[in-house]
């Protein structure tokens, strides 16, 4: 039976991992390499490395740093942030990424991800959205591009199905109003998706207990649950957030 | 010394990477001469089928020669998909045609791409599995799989709702549809027991 994925993500800005809070208000969290080897080492299913910064500059330390994880971390590993072509896709795969995850460059040439799945299989292709409420309808959900900063007028269900026809293998869908709140992952969001589409949904934003992890899979519906500030400040190991699942019947890789 | 054979897709460094770190003797190349002098062959690969046995291209012929010598070859992902006779995906594409079988999509009624660890069944007589006992997670990331229809095959399942055909070994043809560069631990001894196959056959 395929297990539930613990995903640790580290956000990544001038070769530091950060964390914030709604995006914003970061904090200092280590060295990425050092802390992906650690999660690797500790039971972490995947990782996922976000570079937060996207500028042309560092779309090239992203590479040396999916080089450098690669040559230490033996699990699967996501990189994303600022990824626009194929041709950067290539390139970050070529490093040991084994799957690159794309947002605003989806948004804005929708054939991106058709032409990668082609090529490279839709297994490692990646669709990352960040969801924010919408304030006039409680239940629907708005696709924010640019690190969150600019609203579109997509709604998250809409997109979501649309990204799996065009190629996407798998969604990252962060809820910007859990993101960093520690106070739970937005449900109704990750029930709306995961009930909309086929491929495997990674829930992301708001995760600050183990029960949080629990309600995620089976509230949500989400295939991988991601976390950061729980357990990068050391809150839970990722084997407390295993035994924790299988205690309560859900099946991981212990 | 074992070579990974580099043929333009992703994943090759990570297998590199892997066998570096288990302290074995691994070159990335597509020299026909490196080809012909290894040990033994891995035939990575995270690309589309058609994407991947188009960039094989030459190379096709040297692994096909190479392993009718006894040479033992190790295909990983799509590279162990390749082992077969065909894929239908993104259209119909021939593969090396040296396990009978062809590649087919995940049958529909459960979430795809089959992506993340699943149980595999281990059994005794399989050499990749030595020393692992009768079960273990795997990392799998794909969207369709092998119907293994060869009898001369041993094939250990995973349970996908059905039973999936995660690994092969056909006399000195080993494959896995999991990435054991990335299934940590467990997967490194897959690799480990690669290395000692091809020592112990030269």
């Amino acid at each position: 039976m395929l297990t539930k994925r613990i995903i640790p993500c580290l956000d990544v800005k001038d070769n530091r991992v950060v964390k914030g809070v709604n995006f914003l208000n970061l904090r200092d969290a280590g060295d990425p390499v050092e802390l992906g080897a650690r999660y690797s080492d500790t039971g972490a299913d995947e990782l996922v490395f976000l570079d937060i910064t996207a500028t042309i500059r560092s779309r090239e330390t992203i590479v040396e740093l999916a080089e450098k994880v690669a040559e230490k971390v033996f699990i699967p590993f996501t990189v994303g942030g600022g990824i626009q072509t194929v041709e950067q896709i290539d390139k970050l795969l070529r490093s040991g990424a084994e799957k690159v995850s794309v947002n605003t460059a989806a948004v804005e040439n929708p054939k991106l991800l058709t032409e990668a799945a082609q090529r490279f299989g839709n297994q490692c292709i990646v669709l990352a959205i960040d969801a924010r409420q919408s304030k006039k309808q409680p239940a629907k959900w708005q696709v924010c591009i640019k690190a969150g900063t600019e609203p579109t007028a997509l709604d998250v269900v809409e997109w979501a199905v649309k990204a799996e026809k065009l190629g996407a293998g798998e969604i990252l869908l962060t809820s910007m109003d859990a993101d960093g709140t520690k106070a739970g992952y937005d449900n109704e969001l990750n029930k709306a998706v995961t009930d909309a589409v086929n491929i495997p949904v990674i829930a992301s934003g708001g995760a600050g207990t183990l029960e949080h992890l629990y309600d995620a899979i089976v509230d949500g519906g989400a295939d991988a649950v991601l976390m950061a500030s729980i357990t990068h400040f050391g809150n839970y190991t990722i084997t407390q957030m295993k035994e924790y699942l299988a205690g309560r019947g859900i099946a991981v890789n212990l | 010394m074992i070579v990974v054979i580099d043929y333009n897709v992703g994943n090759v460094k990570s297998v590199c990477n892997a066998f570096r770190h288990i302290g074995c003797d691994a070159k990335l190349s597509c020299e026909p001469a490196d080809i012909e002098s290894a040990a033994g062959l891995v035939l990575p690969g995270v690309a589309a089928f058609g994407y991947a046995v188009n960039s094989l291209g030459v190379m096709a012929s040297l692994i096909k020669k190479a392993t009718s010598a006894g040479k033992p070859l190790l295909g990983i992902c799509v590279g162990y998909q390749m082992l077969f006779e065909k894929s239908s995906e993104y259209g119909p594409h021939n593969g090396l045609g040296l396990v009978r079988g062809d590649v087919v999509p995940v049958p529909p009624g459960r979430v795809i791409p089959h992506m993340g660890w699943n149980k595999v069944n281990l059994p005794e007589d399989m050499e990749l599995f030595a020393g692992l006992g009768k079960e273990k997670h795997f990392y799998f990331a794909h969207s369709f799989y092998a119907d293994v229809k060869d009898g001369h095959a041993k094939v250990a399942y995973t349970d996908y709702g059905f039973a999936l055909p995660a690994s092969v070994q056909k006399g000195r043809i080993y494959g896995t549809q999991f990435h054991p560069e990335k299934s940590g631990q467990t997967g490194l001894k897959i690799l480990r027991n690669f290395a000692e196959i091809c020592e112990n056959g030269n």
